[in-house]
């Protein structure tokens, strides 16, 4: 059933159950608004959306209201006006005034507000609340002191995420967001998604930053220093520069790297198409030999933290095939370095990531590899995409005029396969073309499937025909439908032969190291904005003459000259890894959302 | 879905999580379970935490926001006995917090913490409707009222005395 209400005098017709919020949006009114997000429960606890509904007697939230026929509501009066900016004061009292050295200065949805609804000095001195900050993993910061209390964070962890590892202790004035028992993150569930920096609105959570020690490495000149970047950066850098999303931006991208200094610049695309190589031979002989199957993917790092945590009954079945940018950076500091002769312990690998759970990955013990100067972690640091728009600022590089360059040679060329990687289905889109060659020794005509391509569907199955051979895939996305989707593995209810998990919504390109949302308009992982980036990256497989990974020049001239074969023995030692039990034990929440 | 690090450690734990939880209201029972643990462990670990997480699947950062919203649940071992100091308005205004300096000083503990012997636990109160007897204190369900910061000595004294004759 529609129904039509008034807002400021203009007449709109909606659905029953569209909010009031929602209603004024087809107005192009947008409320303003804090701990409303889309994909999240209703909190209603803001009040920064209060509108005047006649007939009502006080201000009503808009973002929980639903509408009713006949409805005529006022969105922006005098008193509410002034109510709104009374709200956003109060906010501001119990907030550092530190706008100028904070990392969101510019895009605070805070401070957005501040602006909008005319706050201009500060009136109430009160107590302000002081907590130390949680430094306690290489990737997320969090930062109390900051944080207003929306609740965005606990509720995406809990129920777009299923991890909950955050909580609100405490009541009142003493009211503080963090872990169970107030433990650093180290010491919980958090799987380093960086989901939580994502939603949130002001800079209470940040992604630990490396620019520092990535500068001083370029800067020291006995350091070789060779970055990498992932598939997801190149789709939505251009969004920290107010370039319109969804446009491919791998030239400017390389341009701006060389131009920062690194000496060498390669294409994460290509350690994807050695992940693909690995990955699927290890399937192919899964298949064969009886097992153990589903084969799980594993180059998604908060899934693997994630697995760690909440599934370790089902390690067997995870891909032993490192990342690409871990299989990257190992070949850099082997191959790479014995082929030009540079010493291994002389060269700085940088990854340039979608991702903050990449910085966690690079720092895992067991991800240290031998080389010819010992042993040592292939990636010395993750930067995010968000640390690399900073960079190409601070170098005062206007990045829209740069020209378009090429990656170096040796380890730049890639397959349009591994671009699908950074969003959601690539990868078992990629590893089925692969499949399909090393199965029937055939090249695939149809390399496209559609059926796992949606970003909007959190849980994606489909049959794949080789020959005679059914192949049943699953593909979820965001860790929230990966519990979902194994709890039906677990109990049996389901099986798959592959299943593509990725931690994050819409894959890599919705990760948590991503250029935000643009405050007062954007949204957060916008369905939107995620399919667009999505299809940046589809756009860079289809204007790719090669589709499959083992067509790639660079990757079967690793293995003739280097690695052999895949799955070999020294494919084993540098390529793969192994993953244990973490504790705490995660537990499966009943608030986990259904998106399938 | 068991959890084997405490399986045995917690036996009659998990049942009585099985008798009064229920996975449609998980909130509801909650309260009750936490309640139970807390009289037979003497305070919430974060082991018996987990543990409650793990059967009833409530994630422990909820849990541990219920502990710590309502006062009368204890993250940490108590003290055998409890000495708790009125900040009422009126215990306030007659010097309440004169007595709270005392026993701090006394016992080197500020509200919330417990002797080192496990004697003493000290913590702070609202009005506890006794305020014609205003300043008050109170050790486990003994009420001292009209107290001076001089007397603290001497109440402190007779409880250690009681508790080294058991
Ligand atoms: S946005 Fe409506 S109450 Fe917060
Ligand atoms: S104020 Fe202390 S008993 Fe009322």
């Amino acid at each position: 059933m529609s129904i039509t209400l008034t807002i400021d005098n203009q007449q709109v017709t909606v659905p029953e159950g569209t909010t009031v919020m929602q209603a004024a949006e087809k107005l192009a009114i947008r409320i303003p608004r804090l701990c409303y997000h889309p994909r999240l429960h209703l909190e209603g606890s803001c009040r920064v959306c209060l509108v005047e509904i006649e007939g009502m007697s006080r201000p009503m939230a808009s973002c929980t209201f639903p509408v009713y026929e006949g409805m005529v509501v006022h969105t922006s009066t005098p008193e509410i006006r002034d109510t709104r900016k009374t709200i956003v004061e109060l906010l501001l009292d119990n907030h550092p005034e530190d706008c100028q050295t904070c990392e969101r200065d510019g895009n605070c949805e805070l401070q957005y507000l501040a602006y909008s609804t005319g706050v201009r000095e500060r009136h109430y001195e009160g107590e302000k609340k002081h907590y130390e900050k949680d430094l306690s993993t290489p990737s997320v910061i969090r930062d109390p002191d900051k944080c207003i209390l929306c609740g965005r964070c606990v509720r995406i962890c809990a129920e777009v995420q299923g991890v909950s590892a955050l909580g609100y202790i405490n009541r009142g004035f003493k009211t503080v967001v963090t872990p169970a028992y107030d433990a650093p993150f180290s010491e919980s569930v958090c799987v380093t998604c960086g989901q939580c920096i994502n939603v949130c609105p002001v800079a209470a959570f940040l992604e630990k930053d490396y620019t520092a020690d990535v500068v001083k490495a370029i800067e020291d000149p006995d350091k070789h220093v060779v970055v990498q970047i992932a598939p997801s950066v190149r789709a939505a850098i251009g969004e920290g520069f107010n370039i319109a999303p969804g446009t491919p931006l791998t030239g400017k991208a390389v341009a701006a790297l060389r131009r920062l200094g690194f000496d060498e610049v390669f294409d994460t695309q290509m350690g994807a198409d050695l992940t693909i190589m690995e990955e699927t031979a290890e399937f192919v002989q899964r298949f064969k030999e009886g097992g153990p199957l589903p084969l799980i993917t594993s180059c998604s790092s908060a899934w693997m933290k994630f697995a760690e945590h909440f599934y370790p009954d089902l390690i067997p079945n995870i891909s032993t095939a490192k990342s690409p940018m871990s299989m990257l950076g190992s070949m850099v500091k082997t191959y790479y370095a014995e082929k030009k002769g540079i010493d291994p312990s002389k060269i700085f690998n940088v990854g340039a990531m979608c991702c903050t759970a990449k910085k966690f990955e690079a720092a895992r013990p067991e991800q240290q590899i031998e080389t010819s100067a010992g042993m040592m972690p292939s990636i010395d640091r993750v930067i995010t995409t968000r640390e690399l728009v900073w960079l190409i600022k601070n170098a005062g590089l206007q990045f829209a005029n740069l020209p378009d360059e090429d990656f170096d040679p040796v380890l730049g060329i890639s397959t349009g396969a591994g671009a699908l990687f950074g969003a959601t289905g690539g990868l078992a889109e990629a590893v089925y073309r692969t499949a399909y060659w090393m199965l029937t020794g055939e090249d695939l005509e149809q390399v496209v499937v559609e059926d796992v391509r949606s970003v909007a569907q959190g849980i994606k199955r489909w049959t794949a025909k080789i020959g005679d051979i059914k192949l049943h895939f699953a593909v979820a996305h965001g860790l929230g439908n990966a519990h979902q989707l194994l709890r039906m593995v677990r109990s049996g209810e389901e099986k798959f032969h592959f299943i593509e998990i990725m931690g994050c919504p819409g894959g890599c390109i919705g990760g948590g190291g991503q250029p935000y949302a643009r405050a007062g308009e954007g949204v957060p992982l916008d369905m939107d904005n995620l399919r667009k980036r999505a299809e940046a990256l589809r756009s860079i497989d289809s204007g790719k003459k090669l589709k499959c990974s083992y067509e790639n020049p660079d990757v079967n001239r690793i293995y003739k000259e280097y690695l052999h074969k895949p799955l070999s023995d020294k494919a084993h030692k540098l390529l793969h890894t192994h993953y244990k039990p973490r504790l705490p034990h995660g537990v499966w929440n009943r608030d986990v959302m259904r998106t399938d | 879905m068991a959890c084997s690090c405490c399986e045995n450690q917690f036996d009659d734990l998990t049942q009585y999580i099985s008798g009064v939880f229920d996975p449609e209201h998980p909130q509801s029972s909650l309260i009750s379970i936490l309640h139970h643990a807390q009289e037979r462990y003497g305070y919430l670990s974060k082991d018996v935490i987990e543990h409650i997480a793990q059967v009833t699947e409530v994630p422990a950062a909820e849990i541990y926001g219920v502990v710590t919203f309502y006062s009368l649940f204890k993250t940490k071992p108590q003290g055998k006995h409890r000495i708790s100091v009125c900040m009422g308005t009126a215990c306030y205004i007659r010097g309440g917090a004169k007595i709270l300096e005392a026993l701090e000083d006394m016992l080197d503990i500020k509200p919330g913490e417990t002797t080192e012997d496990m004697l003493f636990t000290l913590s702070e109160t609202r009005c506890i409707g006794a305020c014609g007897l205003a300043p008050i204190m109170t050790v486990d369900d003994k009420v001292y009222g009209r107290v001076e910061p001089e007397q603290v000595k001497g109440i402190i004294a007779e409880w250690r005395e009681k508790a080294e004759k058991v």
